[in-house]
């Protein structure tokens, strides 16, 4: 049990503790707020695991955007007054059964097929050169192999700018 | 070192929250918050096998998925908003004029 488990733990627990708390939560800023402790936490994760870039990427992207636009929509829509009684009888207890079952099953193949083979554990111990994960290594493998997907993304961005400011146009055709 | 098995656990378990919470929420804003969730998990893994493999295409892969749920959720909330302006209620319940 060496350091690198125990903050692998901790900021695990962290992580659910901040989902658990998101979907049980009442008042929608909350659950917002929760959310963010979410990114943030996933961002020491993928530290942990030599991810510094996508670390970056995830606070700058995830935290200090998505979640930004989150608590203007629920500011503009006034959310934290909506009422939150969802009234659904049976579907509750199916709903959470088979997502019981997608758990049990998930788990049961990741644990089998990565740990419990004798020879194929797979961990994080493989050497890799300090520079893995670095701007510079994943700039040259961006840029290289993925240069399609890249342009491709930043067309699909494009696209997206686009959408959003003309659904938010408001609607001068009725006057 | 950590086991593999241990954050596609985590992966695994985050997901099953974010699903259950979309299945039993009719609340939009806290459905499209419990996608997010689900995405974030798939995250978790991809990070997790670009380690143990030594490869970065599993980091490349988040990058396109970080950029893809930002346009989503820009797109998603706009159309929220317009849905909100002219029905006042967000409740998928009551978004049904489409049914025949």
């Amino acid at each position: 049990m060496n350091l690198e488990t125990i903050l692998f733990i901790i900021t695990g627990a962290v992580v659910l503790a901040a989902a658990i708390a998101m979907v049980v939560t009442r008042n929608m800023v909350h659950s917002a707020l929760f959310m963010v402790v979410v990114f943030l936490a996933t961002a020491v994760l993928y530290l942990v695991y030599q991810a510094p870039l996508i670390a970056m990427l995830q606070i700058t992207v995830y935290a200090g955007g998505i979640m930004v636009l989150f608590l203007f929509v629920i500011m503009l829509i006034g959310a934290e007054k909506m009422s939150h009684v969802e009234n659904l009888r049976w579907q509750r207890p199916l709903a959470l059964g088979l997502a019981g079952v997608l758990l049990a099953e998930t788990i049961y193949v990741a644990v089998t097929t990565t740990w419990l083979q004798p020879g194929r554990e797979l961990s994080n111990s493989v050497a890799v050169s300090p520079d893995f994960g670095s701007p510079r290594a994943v700039g040259l493998v961006l840029f290289s192999q993925y240069l399609l997907p890249f342009e491709l993304t930043s067309l699909l961005l494009l696209v997206a700018m686009i959408g959003a400011v003309v659904l938010s146009l408001r609607g001068e055709r009725e006057r | 070192m950590i086991p593999l098995a241990y954050p596609l656990t985590l992966s695994a378990l985050l997901f099953t929250i974010g699903i259950a919470s979309v299945m039993i929420r009719r609340n939009a804003l806290m459905m499209f918050m419990c996608i997010e969730l689900m995405l974030n998990a798939a995250n978790i893994a991809f990070v997790a096998f670009s380690r143990a493999f030594g490869q970065l295409d599993g980091q490349i892969f988040v990058f396109f998925v970080i950029a893809v749920a930002a346009a989503e959720v820009a797109v998603g909330l706009a159309l929220i908003l317009t849905i909100f302006r002219t029905r006042h209620s967000i409740e998928v319940d009551d978004l049904h004029d489409l049914r025949g």
